[in-house]
């Protein structure tokens, strides 16, 4: 784990020395275009984080096992860190090219709408008491919520948004230069290895707390 | 057959005990028209301006409305045990949830349906040109605020803060239903035809309905049994 965060930080040194250094000023949009760097690597740890919290509420629902749900939860709130990270650069770059901070297209509704949805899944936790039926109804809610995360990150081609259409050359076959490009999929194995990290540590919490719970109610018992 | 007729006698016993009650009934018809009411203050209820946002003011209505009577949904049953007792008789989870789903549906639409009359009336708008692809959207959206609603009302059910989670769960996850149903309601009841370009919201209406209801079904088994 620390060897994962040591690498993490290490790209991320990296991108960022890359980006500010090394990489030219686009054409259009001048210096603010470097949140690309962060913004879209970001995005998709972010739907990772979901893909990821939605196969483990799958598999807890199947084994009936709590250490996926634990899985679920940690993904879940790394899911919403990125998804913060997100909608913050977001509108950072929005408030200088677009001059306006939000608009309500539907890029940007799809994503804010995901993530008040996975924010009420961590308050649906919060006000269930028992273990198995917090776990159970939290992996079904989970699940209700993943179409809208593949809405997000179709929306782009389906409906015309303010927001840009897929720049990269995986969804769109060419856009961006090859040497601007490749810094965004290094950033995205580095943020995929933080987010891989914070669930990590998630997780272990999660296992403690368990393990405290059942201490505490052999000590009812007793 | 078998699967349908449990899910009718499901279906009838919730309709003939709100009927017979009409609690929610009476509360939600009481809220909505008193929502319609506000919303005429919000704004100057001109002809020209309700027609432009009719769509959205209706199935903000429909939507507050929905949260009333389906909150009732699965709670009414926490009486007596009488879920427990439900969960225990020979009827699978899915048909229990469908039939309920059905008289929820049924109950938002009659609601729906003497709403808009009032809502004709308050703000001088004639909704009655193109009804049946009113009706048709009509359907389609309160299918999708249903399924959805009823899922999580079983989903919700044993929670302290039941009336409060409801909607914070279930607006968002509505959104993709409400989108498309205000902006055809929009079109139809400004005295358009759902021309070709409405098809897109259409199939996105039948989409969500299709999705849910068999992620729904599929579900809620699990939901009310463990």
């Amino acid at each position: 784990m620390i060897a994962l965060a040591g690498a993490s930080a290490l790209i991320i040194v990296w991108v960022l020395y890359t980006i500010f250094l090394h990489v030219p000023d686009e054409k259009d949009q001048g210096a603010i275009f470097r949140i690309i760097y962060f913004h879209v690597p970001s995005a998709m740890t972010a739907a990772a984080c979901a893909l990821a919290a939605f196969i483990a509420s799958l598999l807890y629902l199947w084994r009936r096992d709590l250490r996926y749900d634990a899985v679920a939860v940690s993904v879940t709130e790394g899911a919403l860190l990125f998804g913060a990270v997100v909608l913050v650069t977001g509108m950072i770059w929005a408030r200088i090219i677009w001059g306006i901070w939000w608009t309500w297209d539907a890029r940007l509704t799809s994503t804010l709408v995901s993530w008040l949805m996975y924010a009420g899944y961590l308050m649906l936790r919060r006000a269930v008491e028992e273990p198995t039926e917090r776990a159970r109804n939290s992996a079904v809610l989970s699940i209700f919520i993943f179409p809208g995360v593949y809405i997000t990150w179709k929306s782009i081609e389906w409906w015309r948004t303010q927001h840009p259409g897929p720049v990269l050359s995986i969804r769109s076959g060419g856009g961006m230069a090859p040497g601007m490009e490749s810094p965004i999929y290094i950033n995205l194995l580095a943020l995929l290895c933080l987010a891989a990290v914070l669930a990590m540590l998630r997780y272990n919490q999660e296992k403690r707390r368990r393990e405290l719970d059942s201490l505490r109610r052999t000590v009812h018992a007793i | 057959m078998r699967f349908l007729r449990q899910t009718f006698v499901i279906c009838q016993k919730d309709l003939r005990a709100e009927l017979r009650s009409k609690e929610a009934l009476n509360a939600s018809l009481a809220f909505s028209v008193v929502i319609l009411l506000l919303f005429s203050f919000a704004f100057d209820p001109t002809a020209e301006q309700t027609r432009e946002i009719s769509g959205g003011l209706l199935w903000l209505v429909f939507a507050f409305a929905g949260a009333l009577i389906l909150n009732r949904s699965f709670a009414r049953e926490l009486a007596n045990d009488c879920l427990d007792a439900l969960v225990a008789s020979p009827v699978p989870g899915s048909a229990l949830f469908l039939g309920k789903a059905i008289a929820n549906f049924v109950l938002l639409l009659a609601i729906e349906f003497i709403c808009l009359p009032v809502f004709g009336v308050f703000y001088n708008v004639r909704w009655t040109t193109h009804l049946g692809a009113l009706t048709l959207i009509l359907v389609l959206g309160t299918w999708g605020l249903t399924v959805i609603g009823t899922m999580f009302s079983a989903l919700t059910v044993n929670l302290r803060l039941r009336e409060l989670m409801l909607p914070v769960l279930c607006y968002p996850i509505m959104i993709p239903c409400l989108l498309p149903a205000i902006q055809l309601s929009t079109v139809v009841i400004a005295g358009q035809p759902l021309g070709p370009d409405m098809m897109e919201g259409l199939r996105l209406l039948v989409g969500f309905d299709v999705i849910f209801t068999v992620l729904a079904l599929a579900l809620v088994e699990t939901v009310l049994i463990g």
